[in-house]
């Protein structure tokens, strides 16, 4: 089991920051990726992959400031 | 509240220092509330200057048209609380440096108006100074439907959002909601700040 944003959903081997987003449905540009409170740069999503019990937050960066 | 306890929260926000990245609808107002509550030392960054279409919702002023943010907000604190200590800086965050003018406050707000770069430079600050707290802000346009705001919370960063808000491309920026999410950020620096005090 990981938890994405507090909600908790099935664990699947070898998934990756980029599947996980897309099994999310989360297809927004801008978002923030943190798994375990570690920042994961965009630029590692396609080879970071999720290990079993993260806590995954996703938060979406909307423009306005 | 007994005297102590207050000399005590006012004694250690007079000692704390806040870095602030863009003097917008959120920074110009965060930075006001901050300055009435009692922080010490502010660090101010913005490379724009005042226009007529800010005065909706920024704490400037129709004589301030034209002027840096910069100043024109350093003004304003003044006449609120002469004795803080302000450090300005009048240019954009280049990326690969954005953490630059920001290593040695207590903690930074992101204040920044563009999604690209609130994400850019929450993710520079993240990864070149893991052990600063951040508050970011998103979901900053619209009005209306105040109880959709919280705070998300991951490690050093907090996010004050609104999730279902529309970007400012799609929306209408308004004093009120851009205030609200303003001294939201603000707040949490007072929670961080104080944290031991509780």
């Amino acid at each position: 089991m990981i938890t994405v944003n507090k909600r908790e959903i099935e664990y699947k081997e070898d998934e990756t920051v980029t599947d996980l987003l897309k099994r999310m449905k989360y297809n927004f540009p801008l978002i923030i990726v943190k798994i375990n409170k570690k920042i994961i740069p965009k630029k590692k999503y396609s080879e970071t992959k999720i290990p079993d019990n993260s806590d995954i937050a996703v938060i979406h960066m909307i423009s306005g400031g | 509240m007994n005297k102590q306890k207050i000399d005590k929260i006012m004694k250690k926000l007079k000692k704390s220092s806040i870095g602030i990245a863009g003097l917008g609808g959120l920074g110009s107002n965060a930075a006001i509330a901050l300055a009435r509550a009692g922080v010490g030392k502010l660090v101010l960054v913005d490379f724009d200057k005042v226009e007529k279409s800010n005065l909706n919702r920024q704490y400037f002023f129709i004589n301030q048209i034209g002027k840096k943010k910069t100043e024109a907000i350093a003004e304003n604190i003044t006449k609120i609380n002469p004795d803080i200590k302000i450090e300005l800086l009048n240019s954009k965050l280049k990326k690969g440096e954005m953490e630059r003018p920001f290593k040695k406050v207590d903690l930074i707000i992101e204040a920044l108006d563009n999604a690209e770069t609130k994400k850019t430079f929450i993710e520079e600050i993240l990864t070149k100074l893991p052990e600063k707290p951040i508050i970011g802000a998103s979901g900053v346009a619209g009005y209306g439907a105040s109880d959709r705001i919280k705070t998300i919370k991951s490690g050093k960063l907090y996010i004050c959002y609104d999730e279902k808000a529309k970007s400012s491309n799609e929306d209408i920026l308004t004093a009120p909601k851009v205030c609200l999410m303003a001294n939201w950020q603000a707040n949490i620096a007072l929670e961080i700040l104080l944290e031991e005090n509780k």
